[in-house]
């Protein structure tokens, strides 16, 4: 027997009662549809989840600055030869400790004099380029530049809520703030920080001001890569910070991205992993059901195709194409619709569907397996058949 | 002298049912080629019995079978259906033809088992049509035809394998008299062109234009005149 009359043979038996057919893939389609839904659904909505925090957790690295000896780890020039690296978008050099974490700070209000307000606020020194390390946006006025810096200027950039706190909401009027009684001028407020968000509660004052509060040495530094260049980058910061001391400096770089992706994969929910193989099981139950319904109707023409000289593998060959084939178009069918199913699902959350390929291939292949094993036992039964008896 | 068609020696063929049924008992018949025989007998006498074992459709419990001198009792599953596949043709009385497929598809079937090529099968199947008539109906469905014509077009599946003998039970039992006389001048033909027929039979009209006849009774076969 060719496949060629194999295949038409079962097409033509698996087409001689369409209806029936098209009931029996019911079941595989309700399971292998539910299996792609779910786990189309994982992936697209883990690959939001990745996609949303990816660029800014995957872009950062931070590195801590021991503090220790006379000589500084990490100049405040270093953090400008760090932006030569390749990769690096920005670098910005932090100054920070406990002290400074903690100075009574006052505003003079000039709309208000009577009105002192004292608040206990972060002071922190920072070079210039602070503003897009931390994807932070100017509220009001200017952040400090290289100028000041070099000038030695006494100007001070507030953060959003250390400005509330102190009564600050324009620069109208030249505010000033004064820390361990000097005055600084305000020039900026900085809000919508994305990294680093505790500076927002904070006064950033240049670097050159910072030994007037206790802040000389370099605590921190914030480094913003390109996306994928973050792994390679914490290799290099150190060296490029630090060339002698580099083992002493602590680089916290971004989980890698396959890592981050697989975890929101984990959340795929497992109830409905079950329930698309409860489905698929109960369709290979209902195929292997009409399969042999179909093998006690068509006793007469298994003994005709005995009769016409058809081994006993022949007319099992038969039945198990057929129902792989009532597996295989359920198969279909199921990818088909739960495809769709999660492309319409992204379309109204306004996701980007993920859909894998392997998964769209290996669905059609699963319903024609389970066709395949459904039909083992009927099967089996066409082909045990003597040919006298089933011709009687 | 040329190997007989058939031959069969002391075959007995007994059912192990409650109580034992002996449906054939020591059986022998020699059909040379180009034979048509005739085989009568009561209802539940063995006829069926007798063509299933002849077909290679069932096994003797005892006895041998020779056809075209090839021992077939000792053959296993595999090269009983070959031989069957390739040497003999059966018509049955309730036709067996496939409700859904059409009249050529029907008859083409008859080579989808075989060695036989795909290309020219329904040319052939076109032929084998021809031969009993029935050209005029080839993409029609079984349901559509007469009882008479449904058993032409058996005929014409049984006969495009090109097969030596061509075994009927009761291929007249569900047909009036005029196509039954249509079937067997068909059978007429087909034996003036060398073919071997076994034909069982109710019908004396049936029995009388076979050349040799042989009654069964109680599965006991003896020679009739
Ligand atoms: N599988 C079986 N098991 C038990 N007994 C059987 C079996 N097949 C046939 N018989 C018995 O063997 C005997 C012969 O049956 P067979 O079918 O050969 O009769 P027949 O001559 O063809 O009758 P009819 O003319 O009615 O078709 C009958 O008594 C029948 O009951
Ligand atoms: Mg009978």
């Amino acid at each position: 027997m060719k496949l060629r009359d194999l295949w038409t043979e079962s097409m033509a038996g698996m087409l001689a009662r369409p209806v029936r057919s098209a009931l029996t893939t019911l079941g595989t389609v309700l399971g292998i549809g539910t299996l792609v839904v779910t786990l189309g659904i994982a992936a697209t909505a883990g690959n939001q989840i990745v996609g949303r925090f990816d660029e800014l957790l995957a872009t950062s690295v931070t590195v801590e600055v021991p503090r220790g000896g006379h000589n500084p780890l990490v100049s405040w020039d270093a953090a400008k030869e760090l932006r030569l690296l390749r990769g690096v978008t920005s670098a910005t050099a932090l100054a920070q400790s406990d002290k400074s974490s903690n100075l009574v700070v006052t505003a003079n209000n000039l709309l208000d004099p009577t009105r002192v307000s004292g608040q206990t606020l972060a002071v922190v020194a920072a070079t210039p380029d602070l503003p897009q390390t931390t994807l932070g946006r100017m509220l009001a006025g200017r952040y400090y530049d290289a100028g000041h810096v070099s000038r030695r200027d006494r100007v001070v950039v507030l953060g959003e809520q250390a400005a509330a706190m102190l009564g600050i909401t324009s620069l109208e009027h030249a505010p000033a703030v004064f820390i361990k009684d000097r005055a600084y001028t305000v020039i900026g407020i900085i809000g919508g920080l994305r990294r680093e968000q505790i500076l927002a509660s904070a006064i950033l004052v240049p670097p050159t001001l910072g030994p007037d509060i206790g802040l000389k040495d370099v605590t921190r530094v914030l480094v913003a890569t390109q996306l994928g260049a973050a792994e390679l980058i914490a290799r290099q910061a150190p060296l490029a910070l630090s060339p002698n001391r580099s083992a002493e400096l602590q680089v916290i770089a971004p989980p890698s991205p396959k890592r981050a992706r697989d975890g929101a994969q984990d959340d795929v929910n497992g109830l409905f992993l079950i329930l698309g193989l409860v489905s698929l099981i109960v369709g290979a139950v209902g195929i292997a059901n009409v399969t042999l319904v179909t093998v006690m109707e068509r006793v007469a023409e298994i003994g005709l195709r005995r009769a016409l000289g058809a081994a006993r593998r022949h007319i099992a060959a038969q039945f198990l194409m057929e129902s792989s084939l009532i597996g295989l178009t359920g198969g279909v069918i199921g990818a088909s619709v739960g495809m769709v199913t999660v492309v319409a699902v992204a379309a109204v959350r306004q996701w980007t569907p993920v859909l894998d390929v392997r998964l769209a291939l290996a669905a059609p292949v699963a319903g024609a397996l389970v066709g395949l094993l459904a039909g083992l036992y009927p099967a089996l039964r066409a082909a045990r058949m003597e040919p006298a008896d089933a011709l009687r | 002298m040329p190997e007989p068609v058939i031959e069969l020696a002391g075959v007995c063929r007994d059912f192990p049912s409650d109580p034992p049924v002996r449906a054939l008992a020591d059986v022998d018949l020699r059909v040379e080629q180009g034979d048509y025989m005739a085989i009568v007998g009561p209802s539940g006498s063995g006829k069926s019995t007798l063509l299933n074992i002849l077909g290679l459709l069932d096994r003797p419990t005892s006895g041998t079978y020779r056809l075209d001198g090839v021992e077939t009792t000792a053959l296993r599953d595999g090269g009983r259906t070959r031989l069957r596949g390739t040497r003999i043709g059966f018509v049955f009385q309730s036709f067996h033809l496939l409700a859904h497929r059409t009249v050529v598809e029907n008859v083409m079937l008859a080579e989808v088992y075989g060695p036989h090529p795909r290309a020219g099968r329904r040319t052939r199947a076109e032929q084998a049509l021809e031969q009993v008539g029935m050209s005029h109906r080839i993409r029609f469905l079984p349901d559509r035809l007469s009882g008479g014509e449904r058993q032409r077009v058996a005929i014409a599946r049984a006969l495009m394998a090109q097969p030596a003998l061509l075994l009927c039970d009761e291929p007249t039992g569900n047909l009036d008299s005029r196509n039954t006389e249509a079937i067997l001048d068909l059978f007429d033909g087909l034996r003036a062109e060398g073919l071997t027929i076994l034909v069982i039979t109710h019908e004396d009209g049936v029995s009388a234009r076979a050349k040799r006849r042989v009654r069964i009774a109680d599965g006991v076969l003896r020679e009739a005149p």
